[in-house]
């Protein structure tokens, strides 16, 4: 069984240096009741790992701003000001992936692979510093496994199980983010009683630590 | 003269041309998503975006409004029927697998080897490359829709000069002067627009080129 804890009990969960996986795509499907309680506290140093820093006033962007961040692996900071300032101020370090090979990295750190061969990239500075392997005449870049101390994800539904269910485009990356952290907390907007239908999950329950009920559809 | 504005539906309108009845597209931000309102009769496409939706709709109103679905520039969009949501591996493998007819891209820079540049420029922008470097990965046609000059510069070169989003990719470039093609790292001008001609594109194109007109 999954414990569900406050916005506040999750919090205690974190320390500051850890790395933190936190899914959502831009403003869409977004933890924000645990970011709003983070904010509130001295953790920082942070190694972020996410699509994106969103916008300066919401999500992993308010993260950013009140400098909790020390490291971003992310695939787009354009959407952030205060990224790209920190960013050229030498404040914060920037890992720019590309999209789809990030989503991957994730999901070979919760897969038990030892790294994925994608063609992206190829011919570009995505490379550099990273393996080239020829599979039958053609070039693919090694892109490595991705984990996490703690994943920090959004579903509309979840059930006292752990498992998750998304509404809409709310899928992106906190579906995938669960298996590759040790700790794995959900903010749901719905508790399903007495259970998802197990066709409808797209999260197994057994990833999910900790679940917190936000009760409402502000993603 | 012609506005900003102008320009980029002169841009869109052309590349709205390239669509085919049932065509599987993911457009770019900006330029490239207004091509679909001048979708010729009869062809409908099915409109891919890189956070995980596929039959993307239109814009939400406010009597529909849900920020549970968004494109992939945050704004809030419907989905059609027989459209589907993917989470960020499953949209990724659609786009890198070869699953993609049309890809349109804006571009900082294209040139005549069919390389493209649109993420950074050094020291002075650097949103990140996002999904387009694996949206030219495995895209079928990659369409690079952009005005012509920026600033009075050329943006069509021999060699770009701004970091890579891909290399040897692009298959057509699209202004508001004319259509480029590239075949086996040539580059080929196929058509002159009504308010542009040879030796005004002649003056603003960087890449050595050769005429090939179509009809």
């Amino acid at each position: 069984m999954v414990k569900i804890i406050t916005p506040q009990e999750a919090v205690s969960l974190f320390c500051s240096g850890q790395t933190v996986m936190i899914g959502g795509f831009l403003n869409c499907g977004c933890p924000q009741a645990v970011i709003d309680e983070l904010l509130k506290t001295d953790i920082n140093n942070l190694t972020l790992i996410a699509n994106d820093t969103a916008v300066p006033e919401k999500s992993r962007g308010q993260l950013v701003c009140a400098h909790k961040i020390k490291k971003a692996v992310v695939s787009h900071i354009g959407t952030n000001p205060e990224t790209v300032r920190q960013m050229n101020a030498g404040e914060i370090e920037i890992d720019l992936q590309p999209q789809g090979s990030l989503a991957e990295r994730i999901r070979a750190g919760g897969a038990g692979l030892g790294g994925i061969l994608t063609p992206t990239g190829l011919g570009t500075s995505a490379q550099d510093g990273k393996q080239i392997i020829n599979v039958d005449g053609k070039d693919y870049i090694l892109e490595t496994p991705l984990k996490a101390d703690i994943a920090l994800v959004y579903a509309t539904y979840g059930d006292k199980y752990g498992n998750l269910a998304f509404y809409g485009s709310t899928k992106n990356f906190n579906a995938l983010m669960p298996p590759a952290a040790k700790t794995v907390i959900a903010e749901i907007d719905e508790l399903i009683e007495p259970a998802i239908n197990p066709n409808n999950v797209s999260v197994a329950g057994i990833y999910v630590d900790y679940l917190i009920v936000r009760g409402n559809k502000n993603v | 003269m012609f506005d900003k504005d102008e320009v980029q539906e002169i841009i869109a309108k052309r590349v709205a041309k390239e669509f085919h009845n049932g065509d599987v597209v993911t457009l770019g931000i900006g330029l490239p998503t207004k091509a679909v309102k001048y979708l010729p009769e009869g062809v409908k496409i099915l409109i891919n975006s890189e956070n995980g939706v596929l039959g993307v709709g239109n814009y939400q109103t406010a009597e529909n409004q849900d920020d549970r679905i968004t494109n992939a520039g945050g704004v809030g969009v419907t989905i059609n029927e027989g459209g589907c949501f993917m989470d960020s591996l499953n949209v990724f493998g659609l786009m890198r697998g070869g699953h993609i007819d049309v890809t349109v891209l804006g571009a900082l820079q294209a040139d005549s080897q069919g390389n493209l540049a649109n993420w950074c420029i050094p020291g002075k922008f650097t949103p990140g490359m996002g999904g387009a470097m694996d949206l030219v990965a495995g895209t079928k046609k990659l369409i690079v829709a952009m005005e012509h000059t920026a600033k009075g510069m050329p943006k069509i070169m021999n060699h770009c000069t701004l970091p890579l989003t891909a290399a040897g990719k692009v298959n057509m470039i699209i202004t508001e002067k004319g259509v480029f093609e590239i075949v086996n790292q040539q580059l080929f001008l196929t058509q002159i627009s009504p308010i542009s001609s040879l030796d005004d594109i002649r003056a603003t194109t960087e890449a050595d080129f050769i005429v090939a007109l179509k009809n």
